[in-house]
């Protein structure tokens, strides 16, 4: 990781904690991001447990942004990759 | 630059702190948000009882959501590095 790069060898103990505190950050950060459309998604009324309808909706909710999110990346490189040949 | 007058722990430690006090400050500014648009439609001049039940609920039930995403999401990327490694076994 470039941001660590300046630190000394023996502080490779420091760099990877933070290398792998990074990733926890980031993994974490998606979690956010899924959580906030989800709770959107799924969510009503709040009550007093977490229905089984709206338990499958919150996981269901999880894979499919992810499948669009692929499918989007992948279609759009496709598109710029199109783009640019095209365009020389 | 080569000073080494501090300690590994010492920073990680540090570290661990502040990384917590971030995510426990975005939980709950996340949850204020959430809650308060589910459970105050019309604000009055108090929060009155069903409001407060509603918030009560909110914050636990948004708890549990944040908890099966984690976790469905956990369980997505562990499936996609299985595919990645079962693939690049194959090649």
């Amino acid at each position: 990781m470039s941001d660590f790069e300046n630190l000394t060898g023996n502080d490779k103990e420091l760099q990877e904690f933070l290398m792998i505190e990074k990733q926890k950050a980031q993994v974490n950060a998606q979690i956010h991001e899924f959580n906030e459309i989800c709770w959107e998604k799924c969510i009503g009324k709040p009550s007093t447990k977490l229905d089984h309808a709206t338990e499958t909706c919150l996981s269901n909710c999880v894979d499919r942004f992810i499948d669009t999110s692929l499918l989007i990346t992948q279609r759009f490189a496709q598109m710029l990759q199109k783009q640019s040949s095209g365009g020389m | 630059m080569a000073d080494e007058n501090y300690n590994n722990g010492e920073v990680i430690t540090q570290v661990r702190q502040q990384i917590a006090l971030a995510n426990a400050q975005e939980m709950l500014s996340k949850m204020t948000e959430k809650c308060f648009r589910k459970c105050i439609s019309r604000p009055g001049k108090a929060l009155d009882g069903s409001e407060q039940r509603c918030i009560t609920q909110c914050m636990d039930r948004f708890l549990d959501t944040w908890n099966l995403v984690s976790r469905t999401y956990g369980n997505r990327l562990e499936r996609e590095q299985n595919a990645m490694q079962s693939e690049n076994a194959l090649n």
